[in-house]
């Protein structure tokens, strides 16, 4: 039997809600199809913490809101050979971009100090350097480094991903039908 | 609402007999009234014309000379096209500011005076100039700066700054202006003693047909750049249905670097009006209008003056030289700062009381044109030709020039030369000639036409000067070897960028898009596909922009691309894989650094 | 009636003198995309998505009267390119989120963009800071969606015989502005055409979002153009 060594893949969510994962576990037993064909390194679904190698597919959900986005970002740059924007926040910031025209400093005092039900005694902002800062604004995937391709849609359909990551794993580039390509 | 504001505004509509095709007219005086268009006033203004206000605010807020929120009572516009720069700008904006108190776009505390910046005000031989008011103080230095500033703070009153006066009409005392003429080179066509209604004349003897044939033999074509044949254009117009035409004269010349315009119609203002009034003639127009840039108002008084000369020797007005069926009249349309009124359609807009946007083609103006009606719209340039053409005849025009080309050229000359000014020369004339004309100093590029067309080196310095070799409208911009072509390429860029009307989609946003790309090569954060990436951009602007603006802006970067490309070559590089150069994290936490109060990990 | 006969893509089509090229292609069921047109208001010639080359030289179709064995590309590989990249140009100029937009599944900007297939803007996002008028009880105007394509400005004017909407300022700070302080001061009302004009989710209806399900929306089952065309793929 020929030992053939799998494609890698790699996923993570940034500034998202999940959904895009969540979209992507929809394939339903096709996942089984995909695991045959690839294996999967550092991703949230496997919880695999660390990248344990090159990957030929890095899958981002999500955009840029904090300083540890965009380090997740390089890394996943740096092992990855072709990378994807995974959804609408990957690709233009989405729903946390809302926050894009007002200071981040009011975003924060709003947050911490001043919205209705607010329990801060402390009275002030957090600045534990656990809690990653803020940038000034939130950026797509390809403000902050080179993305390959792009899968839209709010989250796009699980058909749309499965066509698009399958082609990609074969060498083509993401062509979506018309009833997959959506932007909602 | 004050009462004042609107008695004031009242009477500056009725002036205008209320008409809403009189905009321009009407929200410039009120401009020179209040200090500025106010909301309030543009309330009064649409009810007194008929109009909306929001119709009104449309037309404000599109032109630089009028504003919606009050002004200084004197403005101090201080010219930064690039020539200024190489002439020293910079140091004198640094001492006007620093004498006023002020920074660059602001009004003094008290009210009194704005200082702000304006793209070419066809000062370009005298520079640094700026318009202060209605006054051009040209030749400025650090120092006279500061004494200018001094002098006008004491009385506010811009006249009381001119301490002497030009050579020609410059002193005239219609004009009493410190702007020279300097004419380097005279000519047969426009710079020979001129004769009032010599031309004028022999048309008359003509019948109309016979005129356009006249200028149709003389093979004349535009002289504003595009280079149209000129006889043909006024043969459209007269033949094209509709009952009354009209006779434009562009005198917008805002292309940086043109100033030939401005020289004409200060030395020879009779042979332009005789020019008009011909070719109403041969249209069978009884209305012409000069569309004068706001930034020549200083000129104003006197052409108004020469008009009511002309009227009183029969020259214009009812049965011109006693001809019964032919009236003709000449009325001035003042602009107000917008370079893209150049554009023909654009300034048949900005003539009607609208915004200064070129309007879609077809129709074109020689059918469809000012309300409407049968229309051509000519330079100054053209129009005094047309005039020496009648008097002279074709065939003595004709053997002038080149063999595509006939005629003569009026040039402006400025930039690294020791001689700039007017010339008058022959079409066919090279590059080089004009070089050594002009006293070129060490000259390693020309901007021949202005910023609309592009740069050249020295390897095309033999080309002639004509429509299918070097064209140019006039302006011939000359740069040392030591200038950075690339910062003359990018400060076009910002230019049209910011006299965009705004309009189309591709010149709106793709200059915006173009300019990024350009930035971020010449701060060194370019790799070669930006190259690629700014040529692509370039050809969907170019190809589908609505009018000439859009469709030339990209010419100075793909210019520089093109005759210059190592200049930008050397400054990409091939990134290491990792953020994007144009990501800066550091600038991208700094304020949740300071809001938080720690420092960023990633950093 | 003069007839004029010319040619899309190879194809020949008759106009009539005086048509322009879309309404002729319209007429022959041949699609030229657009955007600033909009039944018979006056062209506005501003989107520049109908390029089309008429005999060598790109121009918009919307204003370009049929002439005698006129040739026109439509449907080349150049004239597409060229309708994307100002179709990533209107996207990028404001803030398009399609994910909440009220318009999306109708909108004719969103529509254009599934049928040229793309996936992302291939120019960086601008990010202007816009505003959203929310004063008027039955109509909002959200300045992040708008286009510029001046259809509410036409319509207003020769569909309702008001004049609500007017375009200030000029190049790229060229925005849309209505007559009066605000929309509630002015003299539109739920009921004029043209709250329907808007081709994206810029105008629009207080009270009215999504209540047509996914799925059944204009666009989401049939591309934009196929009312003309009656194609079922684009």
């Amino acid at each position: 039997m020929k030992t053939v060594t799998k494609p890698r893949v790699a996923t993570a969510s940034l500034c998202g809600c999940f959904g895009c994962h969540m979209s992507l576990l929809d394939i339903d037993d096709r996942i089984l199809k995909l695991a045959e064909l690839v294996d999967f390194d550092r991703c949230p679904i496997n919880d695999i913490k660390e990248f344990s190698g090159r990957c030929a597919v890095g899958i981002i959900e999500g955009g840029c809101c904090n300083e540890e986005n965009v380090h997740v970002l390089e890394d996943f740059r740096k092992h990855c050979d072709v990378l994807v924007g995974l959804g609408d926040c990957a690709i233009s910031g989405g729903v946390p971009a809302m926050r894009n025209n007002l200071p981040v400093a009011e975003a924060l005092e709003h947050a911490y100090l001043k919205a209705p039900g607010l329990w801060n005694p402390a009275g002030t902002i957090p600045a534990d350097p656990e809690l990653p800062l803020l940038l000034n604004r939130v950026y797509s995937c390809h403000e902050v480094v080179k993305i390959d391709a792009f899968i839209p849609g709010c989250p796009p359909p699980a058909d749309a991903i499965w066509d698009a990551v399958f082609g990609l794993l074969t060498d083509q580039p993401v062509t979506l039908a018309y009833d997959r390509l959506k932007y909602d | 609402m004050k009462q004042a504001l609107v008695n004031v505004v009242e009477d500056v509509c009725r002036r205008y007999g209320s008409d809403r095709s009189r905009m321009m007219d009407i929200v410039l005086a009120v401009q020179q009234r209040l200090g500025c268009v106010s909301t309030d006033a543009m309330e009064v203004i649409a009810r007194e014309v008929n109009s909306h206000r929001v119709e009104v605010e449309s037309v404000v807020t599109f032109y630089a000379f009028l504003s919606v929120k009050p002004r200084g009572k004197v403005i101090i516009r201080l010219c930064n096209d690039i020539v200024d720069w190489m002439k020293g700008y910079e140091d004198v904006a640094d001492a006007m500011a620093k004498e006023l108190g002020v920074t660059m776009g602001d009004t003094t505390s008290d009210g009194a005076i704005t200082l702000t910046h304006t793209p070419c005000i066809g000062m370009s031989d005298q520079a640094p100039a700026a318009l202060i008011n209605e006054v051009v103080v040209p030749n400025l230095t650090p120092e006279r700066a500061r004494h200018v500033i001094r002098d006008l703070r004491r009385h506010l009153e811009p006249m009381q700054l001119v301490t002497m006066v030009g050579d020609g009409n410059n002193s005239h005392p219609l004009v009493r202006s410190m702007v020279r003429n300097n004419i380097r080179r005279r000519g047969p066509v426009h710079f020979d003693e001129f004769e009032r209604g010599s031309g004028l004349a022999k048309a008359l003897h003509l019948p109309a047909e016979s005129v356009i044939a006249e200028i149709r033999a003389s093979r004349l074509r535009g002289r504003g750049g595009a280079g149209f044949a000129t006889g043909q254009k006024w043969e459209y117009a007269r033949n094209a249905p509709g009952t009354k035409r009209y006779v434009l004269c562009n005198a917008d010349e805002g292309e940086p670097g043109t100033f030939k315009d401005r020289v004409l119609l200060t030395e020879r203002p009779d042979q332009v009006f005789e020019g008009m009034t011909i070719a109403g003639y041969a249209l069978g127009s009884d209305t012409g209008i000069v569309y004068l840039r706001g930034e020549y108002a200083y000129l104003r008084p006197f052409l108004e003056h020469i008009l009511e000369d002309r009227r009183q020797r029969g020259l214009l007005g009812r049965s011109v030289l006693g001809n019964s069926e032919f009236d003709f009249d000449i009325r001035i349309q003042l602009g107000g700062g917008a370079y893209v009124c150049g554009e023909e359609t654009a300034l048949i807009s900005s003539c009607e009381g609208l915004r200064g946007d070129p309007k879609n083609r077809p129709p074109f103006p020689a059918q469809h044109g000012y309300n409407a009606c049968p229309t051509i719209v000519n330079n100054v340039e053209t129009f005094s030709a047309a005039a020496r053409i009648m008097e002279k005849g074709a065939p003595w025009f004709a053997s002038m020039g080149s063999e595509r080309t006939t005629g003569t050229k009026l040039l402006s000359i400025c930039g690294d030369c020791r001689k700039p000014g007017v010339y008058e020369v022959p079409f066919g004339i090279t590059a080089r000639e004009l070089l050594e004309l002009a006293e070129a100093d060490n000259p390693g590029a020309m901007l021949i036409g202005g910023p609309c067309r592009q740069m050249i080196g020295p390897e095309r310095f033999s080309g002639q000067i004509c429509y299918d070799d070097l064209a140019t409208g006039g302006a011939i911009l000359i740069f040392n070897r030591a200038r950075n072509k690339l910062e003359i390429a990018e400060h076009y860029l910002d230019f049209f960028i910011e006299e965009s009307c705004g309009h189309c989609t591709p010149c709106r946003v793709g200059l915006v898009l173009l300019k990024r790309a350009v930035h971020k090569v010449v701060t060194g954060a370019g790799e070669p596909a930006d190259l690629e990436y700014m040529k692509r951009l370039s050809n969907v602007i170019m190809q589908t922009s609505r009018c000439g603006l859009g469709q030339a802006a990209p010419n100075p970067v793909m210019g520089a691309l093109q005759n210059f490309r190592s200049l930008y070559s050397d400054l990409v590089g091939v990134r290491k894989s990792g953020l994007l150069s144009t990501f800066d994290l550091s600038n991208a936490v700094a304020d949740a650094e300071l809001r938080v109060g720690r420092m960023s990990r990633y950093v | 009636m003069n007839h004029v006969k010319f040619t899309i893509d190879g194809m020949d089509v008759t106009g009539t003198s005086g048509q322009t090229v879309l309404k002729a292609a319209e007429a022959a069921g041949i699609y030229i995309p657009h955007l600033c047109a909009y039944k018979n208001l006056i062209p506005h010639g501003s989107c520049r998505i109908c390029s089309v080359r008429v005999n060598g030289r790109i121009q918009a179709a919307c204003v370009q009267t049929v002439s005698d064995g006129m040739v026109v590309e439509n449907e080349t590989a150049e004239v597409q390119e060229f309708r994307k990249a100002i179709l990533d140009m209107l996207f990028v100029e404001g803030n398009h989120h399609c994910m909440y937009c009220e318009k999306s599944g109708s909108c004719e900007i969103q529509a254009l963009a599934y049928r040229f297939g793309i996936t992302a803007p291939q120019y960086p996002y601008l990010n202007p800071d816009r505003s959203i008028d929310l004063s008027h009880p039955d109509v909002y105007l959200d300045h992040n969606r708008c286009i510029l394509c001046g259809r509410c400005v036409r319509a207003s004017q020769e569909l309702d015989n008001k004049n609500v909407f007017q375009f200030v300022s000029r190049g790229h700070k060229k925005h849309l502005q209505v007559n009066g302080e605000a929309l509630a001061a002015t003299s539109l009302d739920v009921t004029d055409q043209v709250t329907a004009s808007c081709p994206g989710g810029a105008l629009m209806k207080k009270r009215v979002g999504y209540v047509v399900p996914v799925g059944q929306r204009s666009y989401d089952r049939r591309p934009i153009g196929t009312e003309t065309s009656q194609e079922t793929k684009p």
